[in-house]
């Protein structure tokens, strides 16, 4: 099988380059693509690329694969054809190889406060919340925060100091919808401008990408109908 | 937050909102003109007249060429914000839509008045 790999070390490469593997994958077997990663890796210790899980839970490996964003160790081999192309996730600034700094993509998450906020006074054991409110944080919660999503949305390109993006944006829905938060008015008053939401153009990358099946799409119309109720 | 200056409304919400009653007004006056042009075939002078001289027609006119322009600085705010990365050209660029709308807004006004 032949794979086409995108290569760069800032500190010795003047620019970026693609190079060409050949690997024996053997016959019947179906590998995901991270192992076939590995075994290239065997052969060329240079090659540089983030795991940790192998299985879709830690959101390491994302990385640009035959053109779409997806997690290396859940994509089969079978489904990726004769020849595999892999390229980082775009938009981030390359650290090495398929590694990049990802700081642009936290700072925005950050932004939105992902955490439960509360100012009544805390019960003596825990915060209850019914079933069907734990219910509307199905879909939100599931993020693995791999930035497929955010990567292939080209408002963040252009904007990623400014559009939260996709998986900020799912965070942000995820703690507006928590029956156990106060702070929503704050919440969307933070998000109440022209970039942090509005730039979103539904042109749903981020939903065909996700790796969990999760649609940011979806969950950015409720909190732009909640910033819609609020203003008026 | 992220603050911004030369956009028109002054949150997301705004040119939002905007944006959308802008794209209505702008459909429902299209509408309007395809059916005085459908209904009246044999188009002459003296009818045109008459369909720009009635009140409604003016003032429906020239709420829409204002929300067109409207409309246009929203659009074209974004693009310059998406696609416009040199601060200079981007104030530059914003500079001369402002201008631009406004002057559409004066122009049609005096246009849809003079009939
Ligand atoms: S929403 Fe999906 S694609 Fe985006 S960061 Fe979360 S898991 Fe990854
Ligand atoms: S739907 Fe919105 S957030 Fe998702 S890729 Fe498109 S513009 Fe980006
Ligand atoms: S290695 Fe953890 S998600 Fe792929």
């Amino acid at each position: 099988m032949k794979f086409s790999i995108y290569r760069y070390n800032p500190d010795t490469d003047s620019r970026p380059k693609m190079q060409e593997y050949d690997l024996e994958i053997p016959e019947g077997s179906d590998m995901m693509l991270l192992d076939a990663l590995v075994m290239l890796k065997d052969k060329d210790p240079s090659l540089t690329f983030r795991r940790a899980c192998r299985e879709g839970i830690c959101g390491s490996d994302g990385m640009n694969i035959n053109g779409k964003n997806g997690l290396a160790c859940i994509t089969p081999l079978s489904k990726l054809g004769k020849k595999v192309t892999i390229r980082p996730l775009p938009g981030l600034p390359v650290v090495r190889d398929l590694v990049v700094d990802m700081a642009q993509f936290y700072r925005q998450y950050e932004k939105v406060k992902p955490y439960l906020q509360n100012r009544n006074e805390p019960p003596a054991r825990e915060r209850l919340q019914s079933p069907e409110d734990r219910a509307k944080l199905d879909g939100l919660y599931e993020c693995i925060l791999c930035a497929c999503c955010s990567t292939s949305c080209p408002s963040f390109w252009w904007n990623p100091d400014k559009f939260v993006g996709p998986a900020g944006l799912l965070q942000a829905y995820r703690f507006l919808a928590d029956s156990r938060d106060t702070e929503k008015d704050a919440r969307l008053a933070d998000l109440d401008d022209a970039y942090s939401v509005f730039r979103c153009r539904g042109i749903m990358n981020c939903v065909s990408v996700c790796p969990k099946g999760l649609n940011p799409t979806k969950a950015i119309g409720h909190v732009r109908s909640m910033l819609l109720s609020r203003g008026v | 937050m992220v603050t911004t200056v030369t956009s028109l409304g002054r949150s997301g919400l705004h040119d939002w909102v905007i944006q959308r009653l802008s794209a209505i007004v702008m459909a429902l006056f299209t509408f309007y003109l395809i059916w005085f042009f459908a209904s009246n075939p044999h188009i002459n002078y003296e009818l045109w007249n008459a369909f720009f001289s009635s009140t409604l027609v003016k003032g429906f006119g020239i709420l829409t060429i204002i929300l067109m322009s409207l409309h246009i600085w929203v659009g074209m705010w974004i693009v310059s914000t998406d696609y416009l990365k040199p601060l200079s050209i981007r104030l530059i660029f914003q500079a001369l839509l402002v201008i631009y709308c406004l002057a559409i807004i004066f122009w049609g006004i005096q246009i849809f008045w003079g009939v």
